[in-house]
Parts: C-alpha cells; sequence; structure tokens
C-alpha cells in the first residue's frame, strides 16, 4: 500500500529564507490546509516581532530602548529566557548579543529565533498529519514520522554543495546545520568577536530542532574541540567537518 | 488506478526538487555586489511565466503499451520571476515522461563581474544538482542557511503551472 502514500510540500520565502512544509502519508486530512496556512501565519507573525532587518520590529526597538520588555510581545520574553539559557548551556559559546565593531553588544537573537519558531510551527503540522511531516527553515529541519519510513535527510558538502556528505534516518526532533556555505554573517565567536574558522560546518540532530541548532552554532564557534564537546550533550548526535576536510562524528550518529 | 502512478511520480519530483535544490540553489546567497542591489546591467527581457511547449493533446491518456511516447513527450514550463535581494531570477523546466529533464536559467543577477563569476559555477552545479537529484534518495537538506531562494521560487510556480506541485 505504500504506493498509494500521497505527499504534498509547500514553500514560502519568510524570515529571509526558504520555509518549505511536507507532508507523507497514507491518506491527507481534509484539514491540512489549514494547518499549512497557520505554520505560515505563525512563522510571518515571528518575523515581524523579531526581524533585525525591519526597522520597527519589537526586537529592534527593544533594543534602541524604545521598549521595554514588558511592552514587548511575550514571545520576546520566551526567545530571551531560552537564549539565557542557550548561554548558560553552551559556556557562552551561543550569545544572542554580538559585540559589534565598536565593542557595543547588538541584540540579535536570530540565530535562536529560526529552530525556536521552526519547532513551534510545526506542531500545527503534528496535529493533523497522521503519518509524516516536516518542516525546512533555510536547511534546519523539524521532523516527524509515525509511518513504515523514517525521513532521510542528506547532510550538505560544505565544500561542494552539489553534494552531500552522507544520509541520516530520522523518525522525529531535529537537525540543524551551521557552516560557512551561504552566509558570513553568523558564525562569530561570541566570546571574542572574532570569526569562527577551525571548522567549516557543524551538524546536530536530536529530540528538538530549537537546541540541536543552538548546540550546531555553539560548536562551530568552539572550533578545535567541537565533537568532544557535542559527545557530552545527552540525547543529541553531531557531525563535524573540519577545515582541513576531515568529517567526524560522534559516535551515536549514523551515516549512510 | 491506472493514472495514480503518474499522479504521484510527478508529486514525488516536485518534492525531490524542493527539498535538494534547496540546499545548494542560493549561491545566489552570496553577497556578490557590495554596493546592494544593482538593477541587471544586461538582462533578457522576462519571459512570461507558463507554459511554452507542450506535446500535442492526445485523446486518451497514455497507458504505457508505447515505449517511446515519453521522450517526445515533453513540457517546457518558464517559472515566475523571483525577486531576490541581487536581483530578478527565473527558470524553465522541461519535463518528459513524469520527470524533470532539464533546468534552464532564463534570468539571473548580473550586475557586476563578481555576480557573473559566481553564477557562471553555480548554474551549472545547480543544473547537475536537479538532475542529479531525482534518483539521490534524499527526502530533505541540511544545509547552512540559505539567505535568499528565488530560483526555487521561481521553480516551484514552474512546477505548479503544470500542476506538477
Amino acid at each position: 500500500m505504500t504506493g498509494l502514500a500521497t505527499r504534498t510540500a509547500q514553500l514560502q520565502q519568510i524570515m529571509g529564507m526558504p520555509i518549505s512544509v511536507h507532508l507523507r502519508g497514507a491518506g491527507m486530512p481534509a484539514d491540512r490546509e489549514a494547518a499549512i496556512d497557520a505554520v505560515f501565519a505563525e512563522l510571518h507573525e515571528v518575523d515581524r516581532l523579531f526581524s533585525t532587518y525591519d526597522p520597527d520590529s519589537e526586537v529592534r526597538r527593544l533594543d534602541r530602548g524604545e521598549l521595554t520588555l514588558a511592552e514587548c510581545d511575550p514571545a520576546v520574553a520566551e526567545v530571551l529566557a531560552l537564549a539565557d539559557e542557550a548561554r548558560r548551556r553552551t559556556g557562552g559559546y551561543f550569545d544572542v548579543r554580538f559585540p559589534g565593531p565598536t565593542g557595543v553588544r547588538r541584540l540579535d537573537p536570530s540565530g535562536l529565533v529560526k529552530g525556536w519558531a521552526a519547532e513551534r510551527a510545526a506542531r500545527h503540522l503534528a496535529r493533523v498529519a497522521r503519518d509524516d511531516h516536516y518542516l525546512n527553515a533555510g536547511g534546519d529541519i523539524a521532523m516527524h514520522s509515525a509511518g513504515p519510513a523514517p525521513w532521510r535527510v542528506g547532510i550538505e558538502n560544505p565544500d561542494s554543495p552539489r553534494t552531500v556528505l552522507g544520509v541520516v534516518e530520522l523518525r522525529s526532533g531535529g537537525i540543524a546545520t551551521s557552516g560557512t556555505a551561504h552566509r558570513d554573517t553568523h558564525l562569530v565567536d561570541p566570546t571574542t568577536g572574532l570569526r569562527a574558522t577551525a571548522l567549516r560546518s557543524v551538524t546536530v540532530s536530536g529530540p528538538s530542532l530549537l537546541w540541536a541548532d543552538v548546540y550546531a552554532t555553539a560548536a562551530f564557534a568552539r572550533g578545535a574541540d567541537a565533537l568532544d564537546w557535542l559527545a557530552e550533550l545527552d540525547g543529541y548526535e553531531g557531525l563535524v567537518v573540519t577545515r582541513t576536510g576531515a568529517v567526524l562524528t560522534t559516535a551515536g550518529l549514523r551515516l549512510r | 488506478m491506472v493514472s495514480e502512478p503518474k499522479g504521484l511520480s510527478v508529486r514525488r519530483i516536485t518534492f525531490w526538487i524542493m527539498s535538494t535544490v534547496a540546499a545548494l540553489v542560493l549561491l545566489f546567497s552570496y553577497r556578490t555586489s557590495t554596493g546592494g542591489t544593482a538593477p541587471a546591467a544586461v538582462t533578457a527581457a522576462a519571459q512570461a511565466p507558463g507554459i511554452v511547449a507542450a506535446p500535442p493533446a492526445s485523446p486518451s491518456p497514455v497507458t504505457g503499451s508505447s515505449g517511446s511516447a515519453t521522450t517526445s513527450r515533453a513540457t517546457t514550463v518558464n517559472g515566475s520571476v523571483a525577486q531576490t535581494q541581487w536581483g530578478p531570477v527565473q527558470v524553465q523546466v522541461t519535463i518528459a515522461g513524469g520527470r524533470i529533464t532539464d533546468v534552464t536559467t532564463l534570468r539571473y543577477p548580473q550586475g557586476n563581474p563578481r555576480d557573473a563569476e559566481i553564477n557562471s559555477y553555480a548554474l551549472p552545479a545547480l543544473h547537475d544538482e536537479v538532475l542529479a537529484a531525482q534518483s539521490a534518495g534524499v527526502d530533505a537538506i541540511s544545509g547552512a542557511t540559505v539567505t535568499s531562494d528565488g530560483y526555487r521560487t521561481s521553480l516551484q510556480a514552474a512546477l505548479d503551472t503544470v500542476h506538477f506541485g
């Protein structure tokens, strides 16, 4: 009966990146369109609150002191509380306040908002998808599979985006990659303000996309000891590509 | 039920495309223009989105008894023009025998020599990737963030036009 399985996918450009929603299963629930609409509507709202490009977003106004945290949407306080926890969990290697050229730290929670928002929005899919779904936000993926097959996720080769390093099979949780392949803005070591250059990319998978994303970003900033640090994380697995091109994985990550 | 496999296959193609193109397409996302978005100095006029070439209407669906029928039944469709930070992007997709057989870039940012240099290797890479992806057996790709996705947007529009989405 697997031949009768159906798939549907929708894509929108939000928060400056492509975000796509995918459903797979033996039957599609009638209210799937409403659920997908709810996903995208929620992500647009997150963008409105947290955009660092829009000078009128709540985050920008908060950073300029024009709003107090109490005056912001409660989601802003939730994200900043998570950011504090992320800084603690990573020994300061994940920080939403980046040192700028003048030494003044600017608030940019984008690195946390993406995983947080994607994981949160994917809950709309969990309510309607009988079998399998995933949400891919610019290469960071929140997923669930209750059907016969796991999701097969290719890990991009940072030196040759035409190819994948390998495939991991995942049923639930999230997988996120930090690296230099497509972007050069969020790869600063927050402890020094300098560019992190020891690694090409770090991929982390685990039960939560939010934390997989945070750990991948922090591990990238750590550099040389990233794999050892990832190996200590309970429930999360990692893959590191070093500057010289070596591919290293934690013990629980099976690359196919 | 004869028609089911065809419907399934085109959905799957869309799926492959969306999943895999995303990872690399936006080589466009490199900040190739240092002075912001320069209007593309040399670009062909945009081609109208939609089907530009389709097989002759046949009186009945092909049932698969004719092995050679698939290769000649190519549909060519233009995607919409996607506006990106670096300029407009438009692609054209050719579908034959239920598979994407070619992807051509009709329009891309070329506001300065660096754009042209990037695109000179990005576009062939994309072309190869799209065609290779159909046999890769991968549902999704985890990669470093792409910041823009005009190519993918236009590609999806092309596929939607022929109801392959």
